[in-house]
């Protein structure tokens, strides 16, 4: 295998990995912290048992995306050195404050998780509201580091060196603010479902059980506002993205014409050598309003840039397609919660809506991992948008097909691990409550 | 500028080295102790080891944000070792905290605990083995050679196994130290004294086989302590500090013997830094990345001073509450019992 293709692969595989572990540590805090709230306001058990059960797993999580997160930190260099030595120093900032916050992150859990009765309840309760904080602050940092990749600012680029350094505007690029936007209500969307879909499917199997019952309401309550925001946030992100990275814009929606007025196109099989989309419908227009507002506005399609600088269209154009199917798919169910908790009520409790939830389990998080395809695969070929190409940024070393095998290896043992220790410890917990009892 | 930043990196990677480097140790301990350490260490360090990791974070974040050059070369030529650290880390955090939270405790345990005693053993191994490397001078200075040449020849030797086995060695005994005052009961106490001593016996002949070690590959470590009053100093505070710490043991003096390993700790690790100082990787030739030559334009390094000084006022309050709770909570709370 080629060093690059190989390097791209682990990147790709320890994205695909951590992004998961991260999304979680960052939403389930305040799954966690709610639960724990209602049971200082309501006394009711049930809440402190969700509240138990919630920050086990975050514990669980949290450990795993802590050593994955230092795993791509040390690939940054690993595997890409020639685009650290000359973006360390201009993005080197967001991952201090990044370590800062999550510095932070980690003491609070500390003290959530093992503190109980050894500090006061408000400090336990404060302790489980900063994790949250920490854990969304850190992940917008680390999301502000990749905007700059796709929006480069901060320096000016003189004969292969980069000159004139300016921190502060490398971090508040002109990317970071739509990226961090709709990564941070991602987090929430994609967390939401999964963690309703999983209690969702312990109460078609055990009816009436409070515990999962309530559960599931917490997590939809967040879940549902937050995919009812996310084509908000996507739209806003699509208008920039036309602005900032055309290419990638037309790559999204495989235009391969600059078109005025553009239409949108649905599903559809890019052909990259005749240069069109194959049963594809497309809506005439849409594109044209999606991206600029207006309905009969240019887009530039990828005709405007030299094929060698392409990006795998037909990768970025089916990762887009399945972004959006997804968040449509979460926005419906938001909807539909939001539509019973006013009016019909008793639908909440009814199995169609029980099964629901249960398919829509892995759908948010594939929407992140599809999104996070799209705006990685939509910036080849470079790794610094226009400034430095990926394949002058890989390793010097041979072999690196090795170290991918390694890690893909190592993290699919663990993904299976960590399934079947959640469930084992759902059903463990489901038994018998008193568990969670054992280690205070 | 310049100074203040690698002051806070020292400071980083000695508490990383005191604190995180203890909770590998505790992996260590586990290999000597067996079965009797697992509930007095997971108890231990549950609370407050991925506080502690995060300090080698702040080093790397300090390093490649600051330092890029020196980042850029460890990970090209270190490349190696430092991906087995890596992975070293995923395990021991992943095993730990899957044995500490699966409540079901059947065979799966056996597994958990096998997996968190070797990685806790292999990642300080090889954690010393990348501070031989930067330490030996034989990194190369450009991607030349052959593959042994370039990415193995400057770390695969018998200097660095030996810096290897003294961290591994000193994280184990770190941790026995701690776990002195961990211990709830007579045996446990007695089981965590022996593995201090038998692991600071072992330290001592390693620290010294390292200085052998240096002479035989041409650097002549012994000679660059002994010309650098700083590093004088912090030998003779560390060698005054043994009969105390000694002594200590017995006394079961939970707070002076902390103290003490601590300040010995401490002073290895400055006396290293003092003889290093300003090199941060030493290079085959003596094309040495130094503190001056391989630092960040201005304007970065102002910035980072900044997050670094905003980082460290919201981090040490927070990180002396956590170890205020979880470790110095501890004599009251087993009074109240």
């Amino acid at each position: 295998m080629e060093d690059l293709l190989a390097a791209r692969l682990q990147m790709t595989v320890s994205f695909v990995f951590h992004i998961v572990f991260a999304c979680i540590g960052m939403t389930m805090p305040w799954l966690m912290f709610l639960a724990e709230w209602k049971w200082i306001k309501t006394g009711q058990k049930v809440y402190l048992d969700l509240a138990k059960a919630w920050a086990r797993g975050v514990a669980i999580f949290f450990a795993v995306g802590a050593v994955s997160g230092t795993v791509l930190s040390f690939e940054l260099g690993l595997l890409w050195p020639n685009f650290m030595k000359h973006a360390g120093a201009i993005i080197g900032m967001p991952f201090s404050w990044e370590g800062t916050a999550f510095f932070l992150e980690a003491i609070a859990l500390g003290v959530f998780l093992y503190g109980r009765g050894r500090v006061s309840q408000r400090v336990h309760l404060l302790s489980g509201l900063v994790v949250g904080i920490a854990g969304v602050v850190s992940g917008i940092f680390v999301v502000a580091a990749n905007a700059w990749m796709n929006s480069p600012a901060g320096f000016d680029w003189v004969s292969g060196q980069a000159i004139n350094i300016d921190p502060f505007k490398a971090m508040f690029n002109k990317a970071w603010f739509h990226q961090a936007l709709h990564m941070t209500i991602a987090a929430f969307a994609s967390t939401c479902f999964a963690v309703a879909g999983v209690h969702a499917y312990m109460l078609l199997r055990y009816k009436n059980n409070e515990f999962h019952r309530k559960a599931v309401r917490i997590a939809l309550a967040f879940g549902a506002v937050s995919a009812i925001l996310q084509p908000l946030s996507g739209d806003y992100s699509a208008k920039r993205v036309a602005e900032l990275q055309p290419v990638k814009l037309a790559a999204m929606e495989s235009l391969f014409e600059t078109s005025k007025p553009a239409s949108l196109v649905i599903g559809g099989i890019p052909d990259v050598e005749e240069e069109k989309v194959r049963y594809g419908i497309h809506i005439p227009k849409v594109l044209s309003f999606l991206a600029h507002g207006d309905f009969n506005a240019e887009v530039q399609g990828l005709d405007k840039t030299p094929k060698e600088n392409w990006p795998p269209v037909a990768i970025v154009h089916y990762a887009f397609q399945i972004m959006v199917f997804m968040g449509v798919l979460m926005m419906g169910a938001g909807i539909l919660y939001l539509i019973f908790n006013f009016k019909w009520k008793g639908n909440l409790e009814k199995r169609w809506w029980l099964k629901t939830l249960v398919w829509l389990t892995p759908v948010g998080f594939i929407a992140v991992e599809a999104g996070w395809i799209v705006t990685e695969v939509g910036r080849q070929p470079w790794i610094i948008y226009g400034i430095m190409k990926t394949k002058d940024a890989v390793s010097p070393m041979p072999g690196l097909q090795f170290s991918l095998y390694t890690v893909t290896l190592i993290y699919l043992i663990l993904t299976f691990l960590v399934f079947w220790l959640m469930r084992r410890q759902i059903m463990v917990i489901h038994e018998n409550p008193q568990i969670l009892y054992d280690h205070d | 500028m310049t100074e203040i930043i690698i002051l806070i990196l020292a400071i980083a990677v000695l508490l990383y080295v005191l604190l995180g480097g203890a909770d590998f140790g505790a992996g260590i301990v586990e290999l000597v102790t067996g079965k009797r350490g697992i509930d007095i260490i997971s108890k231990a360090i549950a609370p407050v080891w991925e506080a502690n990791h995060i300090w080698l974070i702040l080093a790397i974040v300090i390093l490649f944000n600051g330092f890029p050059t020196v980042f850029t070369v460890l990970t090209t030529y270190l490349h190696i070792p430092l991906f087995i650290v890596l992975l070293g880390i995923v395990f021991r955090g992943s095993a730990f905290t899957f044995r500490y939270y699966d409540t079901v405790k059947d065979n799966t345990h056996k597994y958990y605990t096998r997996f968190f005693r070797i990685s806790s053993l292999i990642t300080p191994f090889f954690l010393g083995v990348v501070l031989g490397a930067i330490i030996l001078g034989k990194i190369p200075s450009e991607v030349k050679g052959s593959f042994y040449e370039i990415f193995i020849y400057s770390w695969l030797n018998f200097f660095t196994f030996t810096t290897g086995a003294f961290v591994t060695l000193l994280f184990g005994w770190l941790a026995a130290i701690y776990l002195i005052g961990e211990a709830n009961d007579d045996e446990s106490y007695i089981t965590f004294s022996n593995t201090s001593r038998l692991f600071f016996i072992l330290l001592v002949i390693t620290g010294a086989a390292v200085f052998l070690m240096a002479d035989v590959y041409g650097l002549h470590l012994l000679r660059q302590f002994l010309e650098s009053p700083i590093a004088i100093a912090c030998v003779i505070i560390a060698t005054i500090i043994i009969p105390f710490l000694w002594r200590s043991i017995t006394q079961r003096n939970i707070f002076k013997l902390r103290l003490l390993a601590g300040i010995q700790t401490a002073a290895i690790i400055s006396g290293w830094f003092a003889v290093q100082f300003p090199v941060m990787i030493f290079i085959e030739g003596g094309h040495n990345l130094t503190v001056w030559n391989s630092q960040a334009p201005e304007k970065t390094m102002s910035m980072l001073l900044y997050a670094l000084i905003a980082g460290v006022l919201i981090i040490l309050p927070a990180f002396g509450y956590l170890f205020k709770v979880f470790k110095f909570g501890n004599e009251e709370k087993k009074l109240v019992e």
